[in-house]
């Protein structure tokens, strides 16, 4: 590893370990929005509207949310009609029932893929995103490419994923920007009918709750 | 469901508030309004003026998020709509099916009766 000059390797000092690296020195200068975050987020502390520990407890919150959360509610819904049929009227009510919390004011519809229809999600505006079942977004999600291009050239984003819409079945892009966020529900695999449901679960990933890929079982053609 | 017809309650008639009853059906085609406030607004340029049908009535009714990101009064609590726009009339030239369609949620004071 080639050092700058002035950073120093400190492998001249008894500090336990052999290998060299750069000396622990100040971060590049934080951003525009990072400094915006962080004053608002202090004026917000230091006039007592929030507290330090509510942030800290926030992120505990959005941390315990990931993909595998969604995995279990889609592979209960193949397995389950009655769950299916609960989660598709409803689909915040029925991702309580697995005891999966909404920590916002957010409603949840959730799309199923059919050999009819495929659904893609997509904010515009922002990133609006199913976090309290699926966690925090990808970046792509997040960037304008993708903001921009999934409503107006669905089909071309899908194939940059590998995934080609045969032209009889119809797409439906679903733009969340205010109080509703969207879940994928995939069509499940063929090949799949010994799966349990933990099997099922193993299967479904981000990608296809968000609906830019199918879910695909290892080893066999997509 | 009617605008302001009696609930078909053991009750009835029950006379609902204004705005308690959604102002729009489902099925029902409209347009979306053509206005460029100052701030940002959650619905996107791309869709302004363009044709829509409901497809669901959102519920439960919430507060006009415009008026509360403001930070002005939005007590008035309305309905938001799943709308249908095809993607061809969105865009012109559009390449794929003629049946892809776009889904978007737009609050009632933004959608007009056509």
């Amino acid at each position: 590893m080639s050092m700058a000059p002035n950073q120093g390797t400190h492998d001249d000092h008894d500090d336990g370990h052999a290998h060299d690296h750069a000396g622990v020195v100040d971060d590049v200068m934080p951003g525009y929005f990072e400094i915006m975050e962080t004053a608002v987020r202090e004026l917000l502390v230091e006039k007592q509207l929030i507290g330090a520990g509510e942030i800290r407890r926030q992120i505990e919150v959005l941390d315990s949310r990931t993909p595998a959360l969604g995995a279990k509610v889609v592979a209960r819904a193949w397995v389950d009609p009655g769950f299916r049929a609960r989660l598709l009227a409803n689909g915040r009510a029925a991702c309580e029932e697995l005891g999966i919390s909404f920590y916002d004011d957010t409603g949840l519809i959730v799309l199923e893929n059919t050999d009819k229809v495929h659904n893609l999600i997509v904010c515009t505006l922002c990133s609006c995103y199913p976090r309290p079942v699926l966690g925090l977004p990808p970046d792509w999600y997040k960037l304008k490419p993708y903001r921009a291009r999934a409503v107006v050239q669905p089909r071309a984003v899908l194939a940059e994923f590998g995934t080609i819409i045969p032209d009889d079945v119809e797409i439906r892009v679903s733009d969340s920007t205010a109080q509703v966020r969207y879940l994928v529900l995939p069509r499940r695999p063929a090949g799949t009918e010994s799966f349990d449901e933990d099997e099922l679960a193993a299967l479904v990933t981000r990608d296809a709750m968000i609906g830019v890929v199918p879910v695909s079982v290892p080893g066999s053609a997509p | 469901m009617s605008k302001g017809s009696p609930a078909q309650t053991p009750f009835a008639p029950i006379v609902e508030a204004e705005g308690e009853a959604p102002a729009f059906a489902v099925g029902e085609r409209v347009r979306i309004s053509v206005r460029f406030p100052v701030g940002h607004y959650r619905v996107p340029h791309y869709v302004r003026g363009k044709q829509a049908v409901i497809e669901k009535v959102i519920e439960p009714p919430a507060v006009n998020n415009e008026e509360e990101g403001f930070g002005r009064n939005a007590g008035s609590k309305r309905h938001y709509y799943r709308v249908a726009i095809p993607l061809g009339e969105l865009w012109a030239g559009y390449a794929g099916s003629p049946k892809d369609g776009l889904r978007i949620e737009v609050f009632e004071a933004w959608l007009e009766r056509i």
